[in-house]
């Protein structure tokens, strides 16, 4: 993929960053309910325990109120207190009420002893315990009270016990279990965005997969993608093979239609150009024996005209989707100087082929075999009979280079580097056949392998040497 | 010579047909392999031009039973793609050369020329003349017990002046069938290739005369 295709693609987020926000806010959530509920939970427990230790201290203190001789004495237990100082140094109150009257302890303790028939339910001795939560000398303390029925003298009375204690001790175990199940709920959710990385990968893995599949084939790799992808992908990956298909259709018709407008052109013209040629042999008038040589030279123009425009439109079509393939410049050149060998023959021009390989580079095989036969074309074309050409491929700082040398009377005054233009022609070629996109070719396929095209005159003025280099593997 | 063509496209084979007759050789045409095996059973042909894609069937095919059969007549394939399994292929199995369509006839008959060169000829295709004997296939010139091999345009004159001896020749004609139209060729060039092949016909017994504002023609002396 090249950076202009990349830098057009509009993007709109990413799946990956979705998919892991998505999962790391769910985690986040939940890990704030676990907090949330396991704090919950520790308060209810503590202030549960907290509120049984009362309850058995004020009980036990309620059990220790007997009625003796007529009047109710009352012995408070050591434990009852020290079951209460085993929680932490919270400071401690009572009192003992009986009938709402202060028998001992703290007096401003609120008494909320219940009356008499408070629950109607006469001979039930004990009543539940109540527990509450109130502010007492500026600190806020949970009290619980017990009470009872007592008969004193015959007149039932209640007795109830208050013991009170500050909060100050279950309020410190309540940060130090609060700063744990703070640690609980990030430890949770660190785990869960591990995981939630892992699942964003592992769900993103084979899209990833597909692309580097897809993004590391060759220009001219056009089958359709045959590995596994999962349901979710197949449509996808349906739609992208059958428009493989439809690209690899059309440029087969396109390399298709160029071979195809290049015989329905040339076809016809041999038919015309061997009617001239018959007629020219029969014809003895000098004027019409020259009419019929210039319309064999203008077919022949035609002709020519017409395979090397399609040449530079297979070329074109071929530099888009550039092929890579590894091969040896110098046996290229070799195969190529022998398959034009009976062309030169029959002019009587000789080929002399000097190549040293190993020559390797990379590139597309095809264009360069038309670029270097182009310039050896023309070379051919060009020379006078009795003539030589030298093809030779040399290795030179880091290129492979093919040269073509001949004695057809150089290029003259013109531009060499004007030359490479589409329809330029050399000053040398007035009267010889040509359409002037030879060396435009041959540049073209030269540019798109990175490499450089030096046209120039030899020393000795008869001739030119045209020399085409690649970078070398 | 006596060449097969085999190839579909009409227009295509006419061409050639009328081309190859312009040069006085032989051509049979066959538009399918069935008549290609028909003709092939009846005549020796000095060369084959054989088209791939035929109507019954491939042409390679066609040139494989061909070289199974331990027959030896020279094929060129004409081949409508330009890609290089194809050439590669048609080699493997026997043709001498291929030659890539849509081609310029110059193409085809360099081919030709070329292989029926590198086979060398044979003694049907023998010309005698005088004290001479020419073999146009091989390019071989043998005057007594001197052989020469003639370059290109050398031979194509004498088998232009062999092709009709006595026959006067302009040097406009010669020019003609010499040097192809894309050059600018002046008459007096022909004067340089007469001048050569005057040399190697020395003590052959033919001559080639001037004859004088007309042009020239080839006799025995």
């Amino acid at each position: 993929m090249t950076a202009g295709a990349k830098s057009s693609v509009q993007i709109s987020g990413s799946i990956r960053k979705r998919l892991l926000l998505q999962l790391l806010g769910t985690a986040a959530i939940l890990a704030s309910v676990l907090i949330v509920a396991v704090l919950g939970f520790v308060r209810d427990v503590a202030e549960e325990s907290h509120d049984r230790i009362l309850s058995a201290s004020a009980t036990s203190i309620l059990d220790s109120v007997t009625v003796t001789a007529g009047s109710l004495s009352v012995d408070i237990p050591y434990a009852a207190l020290s079951m209460l100082g085993n929680i932490s140094d919270d400071r401690v109150f009572y009192s003992v009420t009986s009938g709402g009257t202060l028998l001992t302890g703290y007096e401003d303790l609120p008494d909320v002893s219940p009356p008499l028939s408070a629950d109607g339910q006469q001979g039930q001795p004990a009543f539940p315990t109540v527990f509450q939560t109130l502010d007492y000398k500026g600190d806020s303390v949970r009290m619980a009270t017990a009470s009872r029925r007592l008969s004193l003298n015959g007149i039932p009375k209640v007795i109830a016990v208050n013991v009170a204690q500050t909060r100050d001790g279950q309020a410190l175990i309540l940060t130090r279990l609060t700063r744990s199940s703070m640690a609980l709920g990030a430890g949770f959710f660190l785990l869960a965005s591990l995981l939630s990385v892992w699942s964003a990968q592992s769900t993103i893995r084979p899209l990833a997969t597909l692309t580097q599949a897809i993004s590391r084939r060759g220009p001219k790799d056009l089958r359709p993608v045959a590995r596994p992808v999962p349901s979710e992908m197949a449509p996808l990956v349906t739609s992208l093979n059958t428009f493989i298909e439809r690209l690899s259709a059309s440029l087969s018709r396109s390399e298709d239609f160029i071979a195809e407008a290049a015989h329905r052109v040339r076809t016809p013209l041999a038919t015309v150009r061997t009617q001239a040629e018959i007629t020219l042999r029969r014809v003895e008038r000098e004027d019409n024996r020259t009419s019929l040589r210039e319309m064999i030279r203008a077919i022949d123009e035609s002709s020519r005209a017409a395979g090397q425009l399609l040449d530079h439109a297979m070329v074109t079509f071929r530099i888009d989707s550039l092929e890579q393939a590894e091969f040896d410049l110098s046996n290229l050149a070799e195969e190529l100087v022998e398959r034009l060998r009976p062309m030169a023959e029959l002019r009587d021009i000789s080929l002399v082929f000097d190549g040293h390989p190993p020559c390797l580079m990379r590139g597309d095989p095809i264009l360069i075999q038309n670029a270097v036969r182009n310039i050896l074309d023309n070379a051919i074309k060009y020379s006078p009979s009795d003539r030589q050409v030298w093809v030779s491929v040399t290795t030179e700082a880091g290129t492979e280079c093919v040269s073509v040398h001949d004695q057809a009377g150089g290029f003259g005054d013109t531009d060499t580097r004007s030359l490479t233009e589409r329809f330029v022609r050399g000053d040398n070629v007035q009267g010889t056949v040509g359409s002037g996109l030879g060396l435009t070719i041959a540049r073209e396929v030269v540019e798109a392998h990175g490499g450089e095209i030096r046209i120039i005159n030899t020393d000795t003025g008869d001739g030119a040497c045209v020399t085409l280099c690649f970078p070398s593997l | 010579m006596r060449f097969l063509l085999v190839e579909d496209n009409t227009s295509l084979a006419n061409a050639i047909l009328d081309r190859l007759r312009l040069d006085a050789h032989v051509v049979d045409h066959a538009p399918d392999i069935e008549s290609a095996e028909a003709f092939f059973a009846t005549t020796d042909y000095d060369l084959i031009l054989l088209d791939i894609m035929l109507p019954d069937g491939d042409g390679r095919s066609f040139l494989k039973s061909h070289r199974e059969r331990q027959d030896e007549t020279p094929v060129i394939v004409l081949t409508a793609r330009s890609e290089v399994s194809d050439r590669v292929g048609v080699l493997d199995l026997g043709a001498d050369d291929y030659i890539t369509k849509p081609f310029d006839f110059s193409e085809l008959e360099a081919r030709c020329r070329a292989v029926l060169r590198r086979r060398g000829g044979g003694s049907s295709n023998e010309k005698r003349f005088g004290n001479l004997r020419f073999d146009p296939m091989a390019g071989t010139l043998v005057v007594g017990d001197r052989s020469v091999t003639l370059r290109n345009k050398e031979l194509r004159l004498l088998e232009v002046f062999l092709g009709a001896p006595g026959r006067i020749f302009s040097k406009g004609k010669l020019v003609d069938r010499l040097f192809s139209y894309e050059e600018d060729v002046s008459e007096n060039a022909i004067e340089v290739y007469v001048g050569r092949l005057r040399k190697h016909l020395i003590g052959s017994g033919v001559e080639i005369t001037t004859v004088r504002g007309m042009g020239y023609r080839i006799s025995q002396t």
